[in-house]
Protein backbone atom coordinates (compact mmCIF):
# COMPACT_ATOMS: atom_id res chain seq x y z
CA UNK A 1 0.00 0.00 0.00
CA UNK A 2 1.92 2.94 -1.22
CA UNK A 3 0.00 6.20 -0.14
CA UNK A 4 0.95 10.10 -1.65
CA UNK A 5 -0.67 12.55 0.87
CA UNK A 6 -0.73 16.60 -0.21
CA UNK A 7 -1.09 19.06 2.85
CA UNK A 8 -1.27 22.48 2.34
CA UNK A 9 -0.47 25.88 4.63
CA UNK A 10 -3.22 28.32 5.97
CA UNK A 11 -3.89 30.34 8.23
CA UNK A 12 -4.80 29.44 11.83
CA UNK A 13 -8.44 31.02 11.66
CA UNK A 14 -8.51 31.43 15.38
CA UNK A 15 -6.10 34.43 14.81
CA UNK A 16 -7.07 37.77 13.58
CA UNK A 17 -6.86 37.87 9.79
CA UNK A 18 -6.06 41.13 8.35
CA UNK A 19 -5.84 42.28 4.66
CA UNK A 20 -3.08 43.20 3.36
CA UNK A 21 -2.68 46.92 1.61
CA UNK A 22 -3.13 45.09 -1.90
CA UNK A 23 -6.75 44.32 -0.52
CA UNK A 24 -6.40 41.24 -2.80
CA UNK A 25 -4.67 39.10 0.10
CA UNK A 26 -3.80 38.74 3.79
CA UNK A 27 -1.40 40.31 5.66
CA UNK A 28 1.33 37.27 5.87
CA UNK A 29 3.27 39.43 8.84
CA UNK A 30 1.00 38.30 10.79
CA UNK A 31 -0.48 35.13 9.64
CA UNK A 32 0.34 32.13 11.56
CA UNK A 33 0.34 29.33 9.44
CA UNK A 34 -1.06 25.28 9.76
CA UNK A 35 -1.22 22.17 8.37
CA UNK A 36 -4.75 22.67 6.53
CA UNK A 37 -7.42 20.51 9.14
CA UNK A 38 -8.71 17.90 6.72
CA UNK A 39 -5.43 17.67 5.29
CA UNK A 40 -4.13 16.42 8.47
CA UNK A 41 -7.20 14.08 8.62
CA UNK A 42 -5.82 12.97 5.20
CA UNK A 43 -2.28 12.49 6.75
CA UNK A 44 -3.55 10.42 9.98
CA UNK A 45 -5.47 8.33 6.93
CA UNK A 46 -2.72 7.61 5.65
CA UNK A 47 -0.61 6.53 8.50
CA UNK A 48 -3.72 4.46 10.24
CA UNK A 49 -3.52 2.47 6.56
CA UNK A 50 0.07 2.24 6.11
CA UNK A 51 0.14 0.71 9.59
CA UNK A 52 -2.68 -1.33 8.98
CA UNK A 53 -1.52 -2.91 5.40
CA UNK A 54 2.32 -1.94 5.37
CA UNK A 55 3.72 0.11 2.24
CA UNK A 56 4.73 3.66 2.41
CA UNK A 57 3.79 6.99 2.77
CA UNK A 58 5.25 9.87 0.56
CA UNK A 59 4.39 13.76 2.09
CA UNK A 60 4.00 16.33 -0.22
CA UNK A 61 3.72 19.60 0.37
CA UNK A 62 4.23 23.10 -1.35
CA UNK A 63 6.74 25.29 -0.31
CA UNK A 64 4.70 28.28 2.07
CA UNK A 65 6.27 29.48 5.70
CA UNK A 66 6.55 26.77 8.38
CA UNK A 67 6.04 24.21 5.82
CA UNK A 68 9.18 22.33 7.42
CA UNK A 69 8.04 21.90 10.64
CA UNK A 70 5.16 20.07 9.29
CA UNK A 71 6.64 17.93 6.87
CA UNK A 72 8.54 16.59 9.97
CA UNK A 73 6.07 16.35 11.91
CA UNK A 74 4.54 14.06 9.04
CA UNK A 75 7.83 12.16 9.28
CA UNK A 76 7.79 12.11 12.83
CA UNK A 77 4.24 10.81 12.63
CA UNK A 78 4.66 8.52 10.70
CA UNK A 79 5.52 9.28 7.21
CA UNK A 80 8.76 7.62 5.09
CA UNK A 81 9.65 10.25 3.13
CA UNK A 82 8.41 14.26 2.72
CA UNK A 83 9.17 15.97 -0.16
CA UNK A 84 8.96 20.32 -0.48
CA UNK A 85 7.86 21.34 -3.75
CA UNK A 86 9.66 24.91 -4.62
CA UNK A 87 9.24 27.75 -6.56
CA UNK A 88 5.12 27.82 -5.98
CA UNK A 89 3.46 30.95 -6.17
CA UNK A 90 -0.26 29.98 -6.45
CA UNK A 91 -2.20 31.70 -3.51
CA UNK A 92 -5.44 31.30 -4.39
CA UNK A 93 -5.61 29.57 -7.66
CA UNK A 94 -6.32 25.58 -6.81
CA UNK A 95 -6.77 25.06 -10.23
CA UNK A 96 -2.90 25.83 -11.32
CA UNK A 97 -1.83 23.97 -7.65
CA UNK A 98 -3.39 21.12 -9.05
CA UNK A 99 -2.14 21.36 -12.48
CA UNK A 100 1.39 21.30 -11.33
CA UNK A 101 1.43 19.04 -8.60
CA UNK A 102 -0.25 16.42 -11.83
CA UNK A 103 3.06 16.89 -13.52
CA UNK A 104 4.63 16.62 -10.44
CA UNK A 105 3.34 13.51 -8.96
CA UNK A 106 4.06 10.66 -11.22
CA UNK A 107 7.75 10.62 -10.26
CA UNK A 108 6.44 9.66 -6.37
CA UNK A 109 3.94 6.56 -8.36
CA UNK A 110 3.12 4.11 -8.61
CA UNK A 111 0.86 4.30 -5.44
CA UNK A 112 -2.29 2.73 -4.66
CA UNK A 113 -3.78 6.58 -2.72
CA UNK A 114 -3.63 9.93 -3.27
CA UNK A 115 -5.25 11.52 -0.46
CA UNK A 116 -5.45 15.23 0.20
CA UNK A 117 -8.18 16.66 2.33
CA UNK A 118 -11.62 17.37 0.79
CA UNK A 119 -11.81 21.11 1.11
CA UNK A 120 -8.84 23.81 1.98
CA UNK A 121 -10.39 27.09 3.84
CA UNK A 122 -8.52 29.22 0.71
CA UNK A 123 -10.00 26.93 -1.96
CA UNK A 124 -11.80 29.99 -3.87
CA UNK A 125 -11.42 28.01 -7.07
CA UNK A 126 -12.28 24.53 -7.16
CA UNK A 127 -11.11 21.37 -5.41
CA UNK A 128 -8.03 20.15 -5.59
CA UNK A 129 -8.25 16.51 -5.14
CA UNK A 130 -10.95 16.39 -8.19
CA UNK A 131 -8.70 18.22 -10.55
CA UNK A 132 -5.55 15.79 -9.31
CA UNK A 133 -7.97 13.40 -10.32
CA UNK A 134 -8.79 14.37 -13.52
CA UNK A 135 -5.77 15.04 -14.71
CA UNK A 136 -4.30 12.04 -13.54
CA UNK A 137 -7.36 10.25 -15.27
CA UNK A 138 -7.56 8.21 -11.85
CA UNK A 139 -11.02 7.53 -9.90
CA UNK A 140 -12.33 10.26 -7.54
CA UNK A 141 -14.77 10.00 -4.47
CA UNK A 142 -14.35 13.20 -1.56
CA UNK A 143 -15.66 13.62 2.24
CA UNK A 144 -14.41 10.32 2.74
CA UNK A 145 -13.94 8.94 6.48
CA UNK A 146 -13.08 5.59 6.03
CA UNK A 147 -10.84 3.19 3.60
CA UNK A 148 -10.95 -0.40 3.70
CA UNK A 149 -8.78 -2.37 1.40
CA UNK A 150 -10.64 -5.36 -0.14
CA UNK A 151 -9.09 -7.85 -2.75
CA UNK A 152 -6.00 -6.41 -5.19
CA UNK A 153 -7.01 -3.27 -6.68
CA UNK A 154 -10.20 -2.58 -5.23
CA UNK A 155 -11.08 -0.47 -2.13
CA UNK A 156 -14.90 0.36 0.09
CA UNK A 157 -14.52 3.49 0.51
CA UNK A 158 -17.55 5.38 2.88
CA UNK A 159 -17.86 9.17 2.53
CA UNK A 160 -20.24 11.74 4.31
CA UNK A 161 -23.84 12.70 3.29
CA UNK A 162 -25.75 14.47 5.20
CA UNK A 163 -27.65 13.84 8.51
CA UNK A 164 -25.37 11.75 9.38
CA UNK A 165 -26.03 9.87 6.69
CA UNK A 166 -23.26 8.10 4.68
CA UNK A 167 -22.67 6.48 1.77
CA UNK A 168 -19.99 2.84 0.93
CA UNK A 169 -18.89 2.77 -2.11
CA UNK A 170 -17.00 0.25 -4.35
CA UNK A 171 -13.47 1.83 -6.29
CA UNK A 172 -11.05 0.58 -8.22
CA UNK A 173 -7.05 1.55 -7.45
CA UNK A 174 -5.01 3.82 -7.46
CA UNK A 175 -7.59 6.25 -6.67
CA UNK A 176 -7.66 10.22 -5.62
CA UNK A 177 -9.45 10.41 -2.01
CA UNK A 178 -10.83 13.78 -0.59
CA UNK A 179 -10.48 13.07 3.19
CA UNK A 180 -12.81 14.45 5.70
CA UNK A 181 -12.24 12.74 8.98
CA UNK A 182 -9.87 10.06 9.59
CA UNK A 183 -10.96 7.39 11.36
CA UNK A 184 -9.26 8.44 14.74
CA UNK A 185 -8.39 11.95 15.29
CA UNK A 186 -4.85 13.09 14.35
CA UNK A 187 -2.28 11.37 16.35
CA UNK A 188 -0.47 14.11 18.92
CA UNK A 189 3.07 13.92 18.34
CA UNK A 190 6.05 15.81 21.45
CA UNK A 191 7.94 18.22 20.17
CA UNK A 192 10.80 16.34 20.82
CA UNK A 193 9.90 13.76 18.50
CA UNK A 194 9.35 16.10 15.66
CA UNK A 195 13.30 17.49 16.89
CA UNK A 196 14.44 13.71 16.19
CA UNK A 197 12.86 14.08 13.10
CA UNK A 198 14.56 17.29 12.37
CA UNK A 199 17.98 15.68 13.02
CA UNK A 200 17.56 12.04 11.40
CA UNK A 201 15.43 12.53 8.50
CA UNK A 202 15.61 14.65 5.70
CA UNK A 203 13.27 16.68 3.60
CA UNK A 204 13.65 16.22 -0.21
CA UNK A 205 12.89 19.22 -2.60
CA UNK A 206 11.62 19.11 -6.41
CA UNK A 207 11.31 22.41 -8.00
CA UNK A 208 7.93 23.39 -9.35
CA UNK A 209 7.88 22.71 -13.31
CA UNK A 210 6.81 25.22 -15.86
CA UNK A 211 4.36 28.40 -14.86
CA UNK A 212 1.55 28.40 -13.48
CA UNK A 213 -1.91 27.32 -15.41
CA UNK A 214 -3.83 30.94 -15.39
CA UNK A 215 -6.58 31.28 -13.34
CA UNK A 216 -9.94 31.59 -14.16
CA UNK A 217 -11.12 32.92 -11.31
CA UNK A 218 -9.58 36.51 -10.45
CA UNK A 219 -9.92 37.75 -7.12
CA UNK A 220 -10.40 41.47 -7.30
CA UNK A 221 -10.58 41.96 -3.30
CA UNK A 222 -10.86 40.60 0.11
CA UNK A 223 -12.86 41.99 3.00
CA UNK A 224 -14.33 41.23 5.94
CA UNK A 225 -17.73 39.73 5.37
CA UNK A 226 -20.22 41.76 4.94
CA UNK A 227 -23.18 40.57 7.84
CA UNK A 228 -26.81 41.11 7.94
CA UNK A 229 -26.62 41.84 11.57
CA UNK A 230 -24.73 41.71 14.51
CA UNK A 231 -25.20 40.40 17.95
CA UNK A 232 -26.17 42.26 21.02
CA UNK A 233 -23.16 42.24 23.21
CA UNK A 234 -23.56 41.79 27.03
CA UNK A 235 -20.41 43.00 28.98
CA UNK A 236 -19.37 43.51 32.68
CA UNK A 237 -17.93 40.93 34.84
CA UNK A 238 -18.85 36.79 34.39
CA UNK A 239 -21.10 37.17 36.70
CA UNK A 240 -22.95 40.58 35.61
CA UNK A 241 -22.78 38.75 32.16
CA UNK A 242 -24.45 35.88 33.08
CA UNK A 243 -27.07 37.89 34.67
CA UNK A 244 -28.39 39.55 31.80
CA UNK A 245 -28.23 36.52 29.78
CA UNK A 246 -30.59 34.89 32.41
CA UNK A 247 -33.23 37.95 32.31
CA UNK A 248 -33.08 37.39 28.62
CA UNK A 249 -33.38 33.70 28.31
CA UNK A 250 -36.72 34.48 31.20
CA UNK A 251 -38.07 37.02 28.72
CA UNK A 252 -37.83 34.42 26.30
CA UNK A 253 -39.81 31.91 28.76
CA UNK A 254 -37.00 29.78 27.51
CA UNK A 255 -36.05 29.77 31.51
CA UNK B 1 -29.92 27.93 -25.60
CA UNK B 2 -26.63 28.91 -25.02
CA UNK B 3 -26.17 31.72 -22.59
CA UNK B 4 -29.07 31.03 -20.00
CA UNK B 5 -28.38 30.72 -16.17
CA UNK B 6 -29.24 27.03 -15.15
CA UNK B 7 -29.93 25.84 -11.55
CA UNK B 8 -28.41 22.15 -10.60
CA UNK B 9 -31.84 20.47 -9.33
CA UNK B 10 -30.25 18.60 -6.53
CA UNK B 11 -32.03 14.99 -5.37
CA UNK B 12 -31.41 13.26 -2.18
CA UNK B 13 -33.06 9.75 -1.80
CA UNK B 14 -35.86 10.74 -4.16
CA UNK B 15 -36.33 14.44 -2.78
CA UNK B 16 -35.78 17.71 -4.27
CA UNK B 17 -33.25 19.14 -1.96
CA UNK B 18 -34.71 22.37 0.27
CA UNK B 19 -31.06 24.60 -0.99
CA UNK B 20 -32.62 23.70 -5.04
CA UNK B 21 -35.23 26.14 -3.88
CA UNK B 22 -32.44 28.77 -2.37
CA UNK B 23 -30.43 28.51 -5.64
CA UNK B 24 -33.62 29.13 -7.63
CA UNK B 25 -34.36 31.80 -5.80
CA UNK B 26 -30.60 33.21 -6.87
CA UNK B 27 -30.95 31.90 -10.26
CA UNK B 28 -33.93 33.83 -11.34
CA UNK B 29 -32.04 37.23 -9.57
CA UNK B 30 -29.38 36.66 -11.93
CA UNK B 31 -31.43 35.72 -14.76
CA UNK B 32 -32.91 38.94 -14.71
CA UNK B 33 -30.29 41.09 -14.46
CA UNK B 34 -28.64 39.00 -17.43
CA UNK B 35 -31.96 39.43 -19.26
CA UNK B 36 -31.98 35.22 -19.86
CA UNK B 37 -34.20 32.28 -19.22
CA UNK B 38 -33.13 30.87 -15.63
CA UNK B 39 -33.32 27.29 -15.78
CA UNK B 40 -33.20 24.32 -13.80
CA UNK B 41 -31.34 21.33 -14.71
CA UNK B 42 -32.29 17.68 -13.34
CA UNK B 43 -30.88 14.38 -13.55
CA UNK B 44 -32.10 11.25 -12.21
CA UNK B 45 -33.86 7.85 -13.21
CA UNK B 46 -38.01 8.45 -13.07
CA UNK B 47 -37.87 11.22 -11.92
CA UNK B 48 -39.84 13.53 -13.96
CA UNK B 49 -42.54 13.79 -11.35
CA UNK B 50 -40.32 16.60 -9.56
CA UNK B 51 -40.38 18.52 -12.08
CA UNK B 52 -43.53 20.58 -11.38
CA UNK B 53 -41.80 21.62 -8.08
CA UNK B 54 -39.01 23.07 -10.18
CA UNK B 55 -41.60 26.56 -11.39
CA UNK B 56 -38.89 28.69 -10.57
CA UNK B 57 -37.27 27.98 -13.44
CA UNK B 58 -38.78 28.97 -17.08
CA UNK B 59 -37.72 25.35 -18.00
CA UNK B 60 -36.45 22.58 -16.86
CA UNK B 61 -33.58 20.32 -18.29
CA UNK B 62 -34.24 16.61 -17.85
CA UNK B 63 -32.14 13.54 -18.03
CA UNK B 64 -33.39 10.18 -17.29
CA UNK B 65 -31.39 7.47 -17.33
CA UNK B 66 -30.84 3.94 -15.14
CA UNK B 67 -27.50 4.76 -14.82
CA UNK B 68 -28.36 8.02 -12.63
CA UNK B 69 -30.20 5.99 -10.31
CA UNK B 70 -28.30 6.31 -7.20
CA UNK B 71 -26.10 8.73 -6.00
CA UNK B 72 -23.69 8.15 -9.36
CA UNK B 73 -20.81 10.00 -9.52
CA UNK B 74 -18.92 9.29 -12.54
CA UNK B 75 -22.25 8.73 -14.77
CA UNK B 76 -23.92 12.03 -13.17
CA UNK B 77 -20.66 14.08 -14.53
CA UNK B 78 -20.34 12.78 -17.71
CA UNK B 79 -24.14 13.49 -18.43
CA UNK B 80 -23.93 17.03 -17.10
CA UNK B 81 -20.84 17.64 -19.26
CA UNK B 82 -22.88 16.62 -22.65
CA UNK B 83 -25.46 18.79 -21.58
CA UNK B 84 -23.04 21.93 -20.61
CA UNK B 85 -20.77 21.69 -23.73
CA UNK B 86 -24.25 21.24 -26.23
CA UNK B 87 -25.55 23.86 -24.57
CA UNK B 88 -23.08 26.41 -23.22
CA UNK B 89 -24.92 27.98 -20.62
CA UNK B 90 -23.74 31.18 -19.23
CA UNK B 91 -23.51 29.74 -15.83
CA UNK B 92 -24.38 27.22 -13.66
CA UNK B 93 -25.25 27.36 -9.85
CA UNK B 94 -24.26 24.56 -7.97
CA UNK B 95 -24.98 23.62 -4.40
CA UNK B 96 -22.02 23.42 -1.97
CA UNK B 97 -23.56 20.21 -0.32
CA UNK B 98 -22.04 17.05 0.45
CA UNK B 99 -24.29 15.47 -2.50
CA UNK B 100 -23.12 17.22 -4.81
CA UNK B 101 -19.67 17.57 -3.98
CA UNK B 102 -17.78 15.66 -6.58
CA UNK B 103 -19.84 16.99 -9.16
CA UNK B 104 -18.89 20.66 -8.14
CA UNK B 105 -15.06 19.33 -8.31
CA UNK B 106 -15.22 17.15 -11.58
CA UNK B 107 -16.90 18.78 -14.14
CA UNK B 108 -14.75 21.89 -14.17
CA UNK B 109 -11.92 19.77 -14.10
CA UNK B 110 -13.20 17.70 -17.71
CA UNK B 111 -14.07 20.67 -18.90
CA UNK B 112 -11.38 23.53 -18.24
CA UNK B 113 -14.21 25.71 -17.04
CA UNK B 114 -13.97 28.51 -14.11
CA UNK B 115 -15.38 27.51 -10.61
CA UNK B 116 -16.24 29.27 -7.38
CA UNK B 117 -16.40 28.27 -4.53
CA UNK B 118 -18.01 29.09 -1.02
CA UNK B 119 -20.08 31.60 -2.85
CA UNK B 120 -22.99 33.43 -1.16
CA UNK B 121 -24.30 35.60 -3.68
CA UNK B 122 -23.57 36.07 -7.76
CA UNK B 123 -23.94 38.85 -9.52
CA UNK B 124 -23.75 40.42 -12.85
CA UNK B 125 -20.78 43.16 -13.12
CA UNK B 126 -19.30 45.01 -15.89
CA UNK B 127 -20.00 42.33 -18.59
CA UNK B 128 -18.56 39.34 -15.83
CA UNK B 129 -20.17 37.29 -13.52
CA UNK B 130 -19.22 38.45 -9.81
CA UNK B 131 -19.10 36.07 -6.69
CA UNK B 132 -18.75 36.99 -3.15
CA UNK B 133 -17.23 34.04 -1.13
CA UNK B 134 -16.72 33.04 2.11
CA UNK B 135 -13.09 31.82 2.71
CA UNK B 136 -11.01 31.16 5.96
CA UNK B 137 -14.20 29.64 8.02
CA UNK B 138 -16.12 32.74 7.27
CA UNK B 139 -13.75 35.27 8.59
CA UNK B 140 -12.89 36.62 5.29
CA UNK B 141 -15.08 37.34 2.10
CA UNK B 142 -13.46 37.88 -1.75
CA UNK B 143 -15.23 39.14 -4.36
CA UNK B 144 -13.98 36.95 -7.20
CA UNK B 145 -14.87 37.91 -11.21
CA UNK B 146 -15.46 35.17 -13.70
CA UNK B 147 -15.49 36.38 -17.20
CA UNK B 148 -15.89 32.67 -19.32
CA UNK B 149 -18.71 31.13 -19.93
CA UNK B 150 -20.05 28.88 -18.96
CA UNK B 151 -18.96 28.77 -15.66
CA UNK B 152 -19.52 27.15 -12.33
CA UNK B 153 -20.28 28.35 -9.11
CA UNK B 154 -20.65 26.87 -6.05
CA UNK B 155 -23.12 28.19 -3.53
CA UNK B 156 -22.75 27.86 0.15
CA UNK B 157 -26.81 26.74 1.73
CA UNK B 158 -28.50 29.57 2.87
CA UNK B 159 -28.08 31.71 -0.05
CA UNK B 160 -31.84 32.82 0.20
CA UNK B 161 -34.76 32.11 1.84
CA UNK B 162 -36.33 28.75 -0.19
CA UNK B 163 -39.42 29.54 -0.35
CA UNK B 164 -38.78 32.22 -2.87
CA UNK B 165 -37.59 29.70 -5.06
CA UNK B 166 -40.73 27.98 -5.36
CA UNK B 167 -42.97 28.60 -8.15
CA UNK B 168 -46.72 27.99 -8.64
CA UNK B 169 -46.74 26.97 -12.20
CA UNK B 170 -45.20 23.63 -13.35
CA UNK B 171 -42.47 24.28 -15.92
CA UNK B 172 -41.71 23.04 -19.51
CA UNK B 173 -40.47 20.43 -19.61
CA UNK B 174 -37.37 19.04 -22.34
CA UNK B 175 -36.26 15.88 -21.80
CA UNK B 176 -32.67 15.05 -22.97
CA UNK B 177 -31.17 11.96 -24.15
CA UNK B 178 -27.69 11.31 -23.33
CA UNK B 179 -25.64 7.99 -23.97
CA UNK B 180 -24.07 7.04 -20.83
CA UNK B 181 -22.36 3.57 -19.41
CA UNK B 182 -22.57 2.37 -15.73
CA UNK B 183 -20.54 3.54 -12.91
CA UNK B 184 -17.54 1.61 -13.28
CA UNK B 185 -14.37 2.51 -11.19
CA UNK B 186 -16.71 4.29 -8.20
CA UNK B 187 -19.82 2.41 -7.84
CA UNK B 188 -22.49 3.00 -5.58
CA UNK B 189 -23.36 0.13 -2.98
CA UNK B 190 -25.46 1.05 -0.10
CA UNK B 191 -26.31 4.33 2.40
CA UNK B 192 -25.37 3.85 6.26
CA UNK B 193 -27.72 5.33 8.08
CA UNK B 194 -26.93 6.80 11.29
CA UNK B 195 -26.81 5.19 14.62
CA UNK B 196 -29.82 6.13 16.93
CA UNK B 197 -28.17 8.35 19.83
CA UNK B 198 -29.10 8.51 23.48
CA UNK B 199 -30.97 11.77 22.53
CA UNK B 200 -31.91 12.95 19.44
CA UNK B 201 -30.57 16.78 19.03
CA UNK B 202 -33.16 18.03 16.44
CA UNK B 203 -36.00 17.30 19.15
CA UNK B 204 -34.50 19.41 21.80
CA UNK B 205 -35.50 22.93 22.71
CA UNK B 206 -32.95 24.12 24.41
CA UNK B 207 -29.07 23.10 23.22
CA UNK B 208 -25.89 23.91 25.08
CA UNK B 209 -23.06 23.22 21.95
CA UNK B 210 -19.52 23.36 22.50
CA UNK B 211 -16.90 23.53 19.99
CA UNK B 212 -13.31 23.60 20.12
CA UNK B 213 -12.96 26.22 22.30
CA UNK B 214 -14.11 23.15 25.33
CA UNK B 215 -10.23 22.16 24.60
CA UNK B 216 -10.75 18.35 25.98
CA UNK B 217 -13.28 15.48 26.97
CA UNK B 218 -12.89 16.51 30.63
CA UNK B 219 -14.89 19.96 30.28
CA UNK B 220 -17.40 18.77 28.28
CA UNK B 221 -18.89 18.35 32.16
CA UNK B 222 -19.47 22.34 32.58
CA UNK B 223 -21.81 22.13 29.74
CA UNK B 224 -23.62 18.97 30.65
CA UNK B 225 -24.00 20.81 34.25
CA UNK B 226 -25.37 23.89 32.15
CA UNK B 227 -27.95 21.99 29.71
CA UNK B 228 -29.01 20.13 32.83
CA UNK B 229 -29.72 23.55 34.23
CA UNK B 230 -31.68 24.22 31.52
CA UNK B 231 -33.21 21.34 30.58
CA UNK B 232 -31.55 21.04 27.37
CA UNK B 233 -28.90 18.62 25.87
CA UNK B 234 -25.16 18.97 24.48
CA UNK B 235 -24.52 19.35 20.96
CA UNK B 236 -20.75 19.59 19.31
CA UNK B 237 -19.34 21.43 16.24
CA UNK B 238 -17.40 18.96 14.01
CA UNK B 239 -13.67 18.89 15.57
CA UNK B 240 -15.22 17.67 18.98
CA UNK B 241 -17.37 14.76 16.87
CA UNK B 242 -13.80 14.22 14.87
CA UNK B 243 -11.66 14.02 18.23
CA UNK B 244 -14.21 11.69 19.55
CA UNK B 245 -15.35 14.02 22.83
CA UNK B 246 -19.10 13.61 21.55
CA UNK B 247 -20.62 10.48 19.43
CA UNK B 248 -21.87 11.57 15.70
CA UNK B 249 -25.50 11.38 16.40
CA UNK B 250 -24.56 15.45 18.73
CA UNK B 251 -23.02 16.51 15.64
CA UNK B 252 -24.70 20.11 14.23
CA UNK B 253 -23.96 21.39 11.04
CA UNK B 254 -23.76 20.18 7.09
CA UNK B 255 -22.54 16.70 7.56
CA UNK B 256 -24.57 16.62 10.89
CA UNK B 257 -27.96 17.89 12.15
CA UNK B 258 -30.16 21.15 11.19
CA UNK B 259 -31.22 22.15 14.25
CA UNK B 260 -33.84 24.58 15.38
CA UNK B 261 -33.95 24.88 19.33
CA UNK B 262 -35.47 27.66 21.30
CA UNK B 263 -32.06 28.15 22.51
CA UNK B 264 -28.97 27.39 20.75
CA UNK B 265 -26.41 28.43 23.11
CA UNK B 266 -22.65 28.23 21.28
CA UNK B 267 -19.28 27.58 23.40
CA UNK B 268 -16.08 28.43 21.77
CA UNK B 269 -17.73 28.12 18.60
CA UNK B 270 -16.48 30.16 15.40
CA UNK B 271 -19.76 29.93 13.22
CA UNK B 272 -17.81 28.46 10.20
CA UNK B 273 -20.34 28.11 7.28
CA UNK B 274 -20.58 24.46 7.47
CA UNK B 275 -21.90 25.04 11.35
CA UNK B 276 -23.57 27.92 10.86
CA UNK B 277 -25.95 25.95 8.46
CA UNK B 278 -26.93 23.49 10.85
CA UNK B 279 -28.25 26.05 13.64
CA UNK B 280 -29.00 29.53 11.80
CA UNK B 281 -32.48 28.70 12.15
CA UNK B 282 -32.46 28.95 15.94
CA UNK B 283 -35.06 30.98 17.55
CA UNK B 284 -32.42 32.47 19.89
CA UNK B 285 -29.06 32.03 19.55
CA UNK B 286 -26.57 33.37 21.63
CA UNK B 287 -22.60 32.75 21.93
CA UNK B 288 -19.62 32.66 24.20
CA UNK B 289 -16.35 33.07 22.37
CA UNK B 290 -13.11 34.85 23.18
CA UNK B 291 -12.31 36.29 19.64
CA UNK B 292 -14.66 39.27 19.18
CA UNK B 293 -14.38 38.66 15.14
CA UNK B 294 -15.58 35.02 15.40
CA UNK B 295 -18.08 34.91 12.28
CA UNK B 296 -21.07 33.18 14.70
CA UNK B 297 -21.51 37.28 16.23
CA UNK B 298 -22.75 37.77 12.99
CA UNK B 299 -25.73 35.62 13.02
CA UNK B 300 -26.08 35.72 17.23
CA UNK B 301 -29.12 37.17 18.86
CA UNK B 302 -26.71 37.86 21.96
CA UNK B 303 -23.00 37.57 22.36
CA UNK B 304 -20.58 37.31 25.44
CA UNK B 305 -17.24 38.10 24.12
CA UNK B 306 -15.16 36.31 26.86
CA UNK B 307 -14.20 32.93 28.36
CA UNK B 308 -16.22 30.69 28.03
CA UNK B 309 -14.48 28.63 31.06
CA UNK B 310 -15.17 32.20 33.06
CA UNK B 311 -18.92 32.39 31.64
CA UNK B 312 -20.57 28.96 32.09
CA UNK B 313 -19.95 28.12 35.77
CA UNK B 314 -21.27 31.95 36.22
CA UNK B 315 -24.40 31.22 34.06
CA UNK B 316 -25.09 27.55 35.79
CA UNK B 317 -25.16 29.33 39.01
CA UNK B 318 -27.02 32.01 38.46
CA UNK B 319 -29.93 29.47 36.34
CA UNK B 320 -29.85 27.53 39.41
CA UNK B 321 -30.08 30.40 42.04
CA UNK B 322 -33.40 31.90 40.23
CA UNK B 323 -34.48 28.54 40.20
CA UNK B 324 -34.03 27.97 43.27
CA UNK B 325 -35.87 31.33 44.51
CA UNK B 326 -38.42 30.77 42.59
CA UNK B 327 -39.45 27.23 43.76
CA UNK B 328 -38.76 28.72 47.33
C1 LIG C 1 -17.57 19.29 3.83
C2 LIG C 1 -17.46 19.79 5.23
C3 LIG C 1 -18.47 19.50 6.13
C4 LIG C 1 -18.41 20.00 7.42
N1 LIG C 1 -19.45 19.72 8.27
C5 LIG C 1 -19.45 20.30 9.50
C6 LIG C 1 -20.54 20.07 10.40
O1 LIG C 1 -21.49 19.32 10.12
N2 LIG C 1 -20.52 20.71 11.60
C7 LIG C 1 -19.49 21.54 11.97
O2 LIG C 1 -19.53 22.11 13.08
N3 LIG C 1 -18.44 21.72 11.16
C8 LIG C 1 -18.39 21.12 9.94
N4 LIG C 1 -17.29 21.30 9.14
C9 LIG C 1 -16.08 21.97 9.71
C10 LIG C 1 -16.13 23.48 9.69
O3 LIG C 1 -15.59 23.94 8.49
C11 LIG C 1 -15.28 24.07 10.85
O4 LIG C 1 -13.97 23.59 10.74
C12 LIG C 1 -15.83 23.73 12.24
O5 LIG C 1 -17.20 24.06 12.31
C13 LIG C 1 -15.05 24.51 13.30
O6 LIG C 1 -15.47 24.10 14.58
P1 LIG C 1 -15.26 25.03 15.86
O7 LIG C 1 -15.97 26.31 15.66
O8 LIG C 1 -15.59 24.22 17.05
O9 LIG C 1 -13.68 25.23 15.88
P2 LIG C 1 -12.82 26.52 15.57
O10 LIG C 1 -13.16 27.07 14.24
O11 LIG C 1 -11.41 26.14 15.84
O12 LIG C 1 -13.30 27.57 16.63
C14 LIG C 1 -13.05 27.50 18.00
C15 LIG C 1 -13.55 28.79 18.61
O13 LIG C 1 -13.44 28.73 20.02
C16 LIG C 1 -13.05 30.01 20.49
N5 LIG C 1 -12.45 29.79 21.82
C17 LIG C 1 -11.28 29.18 22.12
N6 LIG C 1 -11.10 29.14 23.44
C18 LIG C 1 -12.19 29.72 24.01
C19 LIG C 1 -12.58 29.97 25.35
N7 LIG C 1 -11.84 29.58 26.40
N8 LIG C 1 -13.75 30.61 25.57
C20 LIG C 1 -14.54 31.00 24.53
N9 LIG C 1 -14.21 30.78 23.24
C21 LIG C 1 -13.05 30.15 22.98
C22 LIG C 1 -12.11 30.54 19.45
O14 LIG C 1 -12.04 31.95 19.48
C23 LIG C 1 -12.76 30.03 18.17
O15 LIG C 1 -13.65 30.98 17.61
C24 LIG C 1 -17.31 20.79 7.85
C25 LIG C 1 -16.28 21.04 6.95
C26 LIG C 1 -16.34 20.54 5.67
C27 LIG C 1 -15.21 20.84 4.74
Amino acid sequence: MNIVVLLKMVPDVVEELEVAPDGKSLNAEFLRLIVNERDAHALEEAVLLKERHGGAVVAVAPEAPEVDEALFTALAKGADRAVKITGFTSDFSTRAAAKLLAQLLPRFLPADLLLAGCQAIDDVDGQLAAILAHELQLPYLGLVTQVKLEAAGRATVTKEFAGGVRGEFEMTLPAVLGIQAAEKPPRYIPVAKVRAAMKTQKIETVPAAGAPAAALVEVLQLAKPEAAGHAEMLTGSPAEAAGKLCGILLERGVL
Amino acid sequence: MAGNVWVLAETWRGQVSETTYELLALGRELAAELGVPLQAVLLGHQVKSLTPQLGAAESVVLVDHPALAEPALEPYTYALAQLVKARQPRCLLVPLTNISWEVLGLLPAALELPCANFCRDVRAADGKLQARCLLYGGKVEATAAVSAAPALFGILPGSRPAEKGRGEKAPAVEEVPVELAEAARVKFKKYLEPEAGDVDITQQTVLVSVGRGIQNQDNLALAEELAAALGGAVSGSRPVIDQGWLPLSRQVGKSGASVKPKLYLALGISGAPEHQEGMRNSELIVAVNTDPGAPIFAIAHFGVCADLFDIVPALTEEIKRRKASRAA
